[in-house]
């Protein structure tokens, strides 16, 4: 199981360098344009990462036929949502981390002046974002085409979370302080609580037999 | 009884029709153009309560099991994307020959969109699901989700598009619209009430039959 999740990250840090060279590709050598374009870059970047590694949360489960052994699990079936959450947001951090990194290394931005300010946007923007997705992929676990529905499902329900988290990004890239964001802030942390409650509640409904 | 609804919802039409031309008053600055918000007005109401239906119906379904539930629920998200739809093109309408443009990414705008795509993949959703049963409840299980995530998406859209900080409330300023508008808005609300309801009554019925002839 280790052995998979590392095989996962590899996959999707190689996946995240990549997207690197296709923005590049994409805006050409214009430094000002390349700016003005950071924080929906970086976002488009996770959230795309995302779409690959929460996609996968099941799928040994499902490769191994274990699927069944979860549905027959005793006890509360939220558990193993939270755990499945906590792992999926660690490997976002871990690829979000990586990919910050590249940029810095790349494109010659500044990211270690904001970088407090952005670690609390880019922590609640990826909760959001793997509390859905953790619950969106245990739904299309045994759905067809569900490599297709994952994105297509899960994609509308985070608009909230992606305009928040790049006008966030993009002020703290602009060195305002948090305070000029507090409402983006807000509204992350209730997107957060709403989608992590909502999570907890239901995953039981998508763990019957 | 279903019969005399789909009557009752051609009567509440045609007077939403004599409201809109005859009764109420041309505009002064847009001309006739405008009197297609007695249709897109109405459209989105219906469509925010067809969602509402969606979120009320989910949530007995998985607290009950009741298969009735999931039948109104999944008309319901139907009729919402279909008024959903009829908002959007309407006022694509309206725009084009006002605004100069059939679109353009204003937050009422934008968050409509996001609606309709998302019970869109909903919809998708229940289409990729072969056993019922578990349709049923993964449709439950997102139709609350979405539900949920319909006030998140409102606030994030309109802050998006308005850089100041929020209002206090929902939609700012108050009615400075004539009575009589106002009058052919409602009695098309109404009528276009009475037609989700005579639909709905109609998609739950052959959803029934469909579920009873599969068993």
């Amino acid at each position: 199981m280790e052995h998979r999740s590392k095989e996962t990250l590899n996959a999707l840090v190689f996946f995240a360098l990549l997207l690197l060279f296709v923005f590049q590709f994409a805006l050409g050598p214009d430094r000002e344009r390349l700016a003005a374009a950071l924080p929906g870059l970086l976002w488009l970047g996770f959230v795309l990462a995302g779409l690959l590694g929460l996609g996968r949360t099941f799928v040994l489960e499902r490769e191994n036929d274990c699927w069944d052994a979860l549905l027959l699990a005793p006890g509360d079936k939220s558990a193993i949502y939270v755990g499945k959450l906590a792992v999926n947001v660690l490997l976002m951090l871990v690829v979000e981390v990586l990919l910050l990194v590249l940029f810095t290394f790349f494109f010659n931005v500044d990211l270690v002046g904001p970088l407090p300010a952005l670690a609390l946007v880019l922590a609640l923007g990826t909760l959001g974002l793997a509390a859905v997705g953790t619950l969106f992929a245990a739904m299309t676990a045994q759905v067809r085409a569900r490599e297709l529905l994952f994105p297509v499902l899960l994609l509308p329900v985070q608009v909230p979370v992606l305009l928040a988290t790049v006008k966030a990004t993009e002020a703290v890239l602009l060195g305002e302080p948090l305070s000029a964001v507090a409402h983006w802030l807000k509204l992350l942390a209730a997107a957060d609580v709403v989608y992590v409650a909502a999570g907890v509640l239901t995953f039981d409904f998508l763990l019957e037999s | 009884m279903t019969r005399a609804l789909g009557w009752l919802a051609v009567v509440g039409l045609v007077a939403g029709l004599v409201m809109g031309f005859a009764v109420a008053p041309r505009e002064v600055t847009q001309g006739n153009v405008q009197r297609i918000m007695y249709v897109h007005v109405p459209s989105v109401w219906v469509a925010y309560v067809a969602f509402a239906v969606v979120f009320v119906a989910s949530i007995v379904y998985l607290a009950r099991r009741a298969e009735g539930a999931d039948h109104v629920a999944h008309a319901s998200a139907e009729l919402g994307v279909l008024f959903t739809g009829l908002t959007i093109a309407t006022g694509s309408i309206w725009g084009k020959p006002t605004w100069g443009a059939w679109w353009t990414w204003d937050a009422r705008l934008t968050s409509v969109a996001v609606l309709f795509v998302m019970y869109l993949g909903y919809l998708l959703l229940r289409g990729m699901i072969d056993e019922p049963e578990r349709a049923a409840r993964y449709a439950a299980v997102l139709g609350v989700v979405a539900a949920l995530n319909i006030p998140l998406v409102h606030f994030s859209v309109y802050w998006w598009r308005t850089l100041h900080q929020p209002p206090s409330l929902m939609k700012p300023g108050g009615s400075s619209m004539p009575r009589v508008i106002v009058w052919a808005l409602l009695v098309n609300f109404a009528a276009f009430a009475l037609v989700y309801l005579y639909f709905l009554a109609r998609r739950v019925r052959l959803l029934r039959l469909e579920a009873e002839a599969a068993a």
